[in-house]
């Protein structure tokens, strides 16, 4: 039995498919303007017997290809699990939004929080703030772990922060440093979010923003522990939805 | 609505143009909400006629009472008395207040980070387009929160009839004091608009209509425990909403007819969803029509509303006026006992309202609670985290919910909404 999970984020859609519990294929694409096409030239030539949706685009998807789907947060837990099968805990920065997720010992959703309704503190807060410091998102967070000091950034308004930013780099102050600074708030503000949720066990770190090491570091150093990271974070949500989408028909 | 209300509307100086969009608005959100759920009560039939003759059928009512002699007081809280209102041959409307409108003009008066019930009030005087409160001869305010009780300030140049009504903050002695020489006020108030003596008979009658209005709502509530639930949380709450506009006893027959046959689908065990189907208390801020944007995210994403803990709902309508006293001075006493009691997150300390969001979680069986905040509401949010708190010690899941009148959060609401309802299954 192969079982596709698809997960149509802001940024990316990712697709996943598991048989006999074990990853079988993976493809990603951006999500563009037109997210259905794009999903449907992702499925092109893929064969499948079932498929669930998760993602933002999740609603479109359930209409177009009638197919189930689960929230984020539910294909998030379910896919964290399938890497880190001790995870209690999970914090998934994706392109748009962000979440805490708790489960309990057997791997159910207990308690969640999710960001307000703008992009403060997620993906698409550093990949601006990586742009108005002139670094492509691998420079950003590897030039950040180089910093010498860090800068407090007070805005987590994405279009305060840029202009934050501007005044910085007029005031000729290291982009590094700075680089460092706008982790540093991102971080503040996912550790409190995860600490609202659960205050033990296993962190699991996913969404695009999990591979950012600078991110990685700092949320150690924040939580004072060590935090799991999968091999692709990116993929989480749609390994959970294929795996939730086995789940579904006994598979 | 027909080309007959024009003239009334124009008559009210209301804004023809920007009704007429509201009145769009409001009919396609209708549609797209209400019309489009399966499996409703015949009986709301006549809720949707309300509907479609909310600022048409039910003004001219209105106008022709004030034309009999009547007057008309419009408010915008349950901690206005309508027994009062009602025994001084007054007929009592809530206003407007569930809808943006005009925000441009209403943030030149009030600060931006205001919260939208109290916006919408403005918006609705300033865009002319409530024809409840230009149809109405006195307009009570009432000190509750600090918004309200600031905004009234700003309010009264705007209109010509403002009576703003104090309301206590604390459960005590002087707090009930407050209450009942401020409904002593009130009383002389009404007593002067209308010129009509407020008498026991009067006010006995007056007393068992509201309850009647009341009792009628509990019948529907008591329905609403049973699973498969007979109604759905968005038709409850429409008749919680009407019952602020609804002539009282026509109202009350509409709701026991809906009841008769609430009463026959329990009994055959045919509901509006599925039996099993996850059930939700809400409990928070009022919503006043057309405010239904959570609750039609709730019950669009695989769950049941049950209950409201709302003043649109179960902290408005539930204790009844005692009617055993024999003057002015007993009734008025019991009207003051029973409204001393709504627990509105405006009192401190106020233990009474979480006990009440237990017991209903109880009394309707439900599976969880979504908080509902108002964004800007200091006394409804602050009160959410203890009240979270204190639900999940007890093991019911709780998720607290803080928005606004717009609809540019539905995407992010319905995927924490349909969350909750995954970790109720």
């Amino acid at each position: 039995m192969r079982c596709a999970g698809i997960d149509i984020g802001s940024r990316a859609i990712k697709l996943a498919v598991v048989q006999n519990k074990a990853i079988a294929e993976y493809r990603q694409t951006d999500t563009g303007y037109d997210p259905m096409a794009a999903a449907r030239r992702l499925l092109e030539g893929l064969f499948y017997d079932c498929i669930l949706a998760t993602g933002y685009g999740r609603g479109q998807f359930e209409v177009d290809f009638d197919a189930p789907t689960v929230t984020e947060i539910k294909a998030h837990a379910a896919g964290a699990r399938f890497f880190f099968p001790e995870a209690v805990t999970v914090l998934d920065i994706g392109g748009q939004d962000s979440k805490a997720i708790a489960m309990n010992t057997v791997g159910k959703v207990v308690k969640f929080e999710m960001n307000d309704r703008c992009a403060a503190g997620t993906g698409k807060f550093l990949e601006i703030m990586a742009r108005s410091l002139g670094f492509n998102l691998e420079q950003f967070a590897s030039e950040a772990l180089l910093a010498e000091k860090d800068i407090q950034i007070n805005s987590m308004c994405t279009v305060f922060a840029e202009s934050e930013v501007t005044s910085l780099v007029a005031r000729g102050e290291n982009r590094r440093n700075i680089a460092l600074g706008l982790h540093k708030s991102v971080v503040r503000r996912a550790a409190g979010m995860l600490r609202r949720v659960s205050n033990d066990g296993p962190v699991v770190f996913s969404g695009g923003v999990a591979k950012n090491r600078c991110m990685q570091r700092l949320m150690e150093d924040t939580l004072q522990q060590p935090i799991l990271t999968a091999k692709d974070p990116q993929m989480t949500g749609a390994i959970g939805a294929a795996l939730l989408a086995g789940d579904r028909i006994g598979g | 609505m027909s080309e007959d209300y024009r003239s009334m509307w124009q008559s009210l100086g209301l804004d023809l143009v920007a009704h007429d969009a509201l009145l769009g608005v409001l009919g396609k959100f209708y549609q797209d909400i209400y019309l489009a759920q399966n499996n409703r009560p015949e009986g709301m039939g006549y809720f949707d006629f309300v509907m479609s003759e909310v600022h048409g059928l039910r003004i001219k009512e209105l106008l022709d009472e004030k034309k009999a002699g009547r007057k008309i007081i419009g408010t915008y809280c349950v901690f206005v008395p309508e027994e009062i209102a009602l025994a001084g041959n007054a007929t009592m409307v809530g206003l407007c207040a569930g809808a943006d409108f005009a925000t441009e003009e209403v943030e030149k008066i009030l600060p931006r980070n205001t919260c939208a019930l109290i916006k919408s009030t403005f918006g609705f005087k300033l865009g002319k387009v409530c024809p409840y409160l230009e149809a109405s001869d006195m307009i009570v305010g009432e000190n509750t929160c600090d918004g309200k009780k600031k905004a009234y300030e700003s309010l009264g140049p705007l209109v010509s009839n403002l009576y703003v009504m104090d309301i206590p903050q604390m459960k005590s002695d002087q707090g009930r004091a407050l209450l009942k020489a401020e409904y002593q006020r009130f009383k002389q108030a009404v007593e002067k608009l209308t010129g009509v003596t407020i008498d026991p008979p009067r006010l006995k009658a007056a007393i068992e209509t509201v309850n009647n209005k009341r009792k009628a709502i509990h019948r529907l509530s008591k329905l609403r425990q049973a699973d498969p639930a007979p109604i759905s949380g968005l038709d409850a709450l429409l008749a919680n909403q009407v019952f602020f506009y609804d002539n009282p006893q026509r109202f009350t027959d509409s709701v026991n007819k809906i009841c008769d046959e609430l009463e026959k689908r329990v009994a055959e065990k045919q509901g509006v969803f599925p039996s099993g189907t996850p059930r939700i208390l809400m409990s928070g801020c009022p919503m006043a029509v057309p405010n239904w944007k959570l609750p039609w995210i709730v019950e669009t994403s695989g769950a049941v509303i049950v209950g409201e803990e709302s003043c649109v709902g179960e902290r408005g309508t539930r204790n009844l006026v005692s009617t055993s006293g024999n003057t002015v001075d007993e009734l008025m006493d019991a009207i003051v006992d029973r409204y001393f009691q709504v627990d509105c997150a405006i009192f401190t300390p106020n233990p009474d309202r979480l006990n009440h969001v237990e017991e209903m979680v109880k009394a309707y069986k439900a599976d969880g609670v979504i908080h509902y905040g108002l964004q800007f509401c200091a006394p409804y949010l602050m009160e959410s985290i203890p009240v979270a708190k204190a639900l999940e010690e007890k093991k019911i899941p709780t998720l607290r919910i803080e928005t606004d009148y717009s609809m540019e959060d539905v995407g992010q609401l319905k995927t924490r909404v349909e969350a909750f309802i995954e970790m109720l299954r």
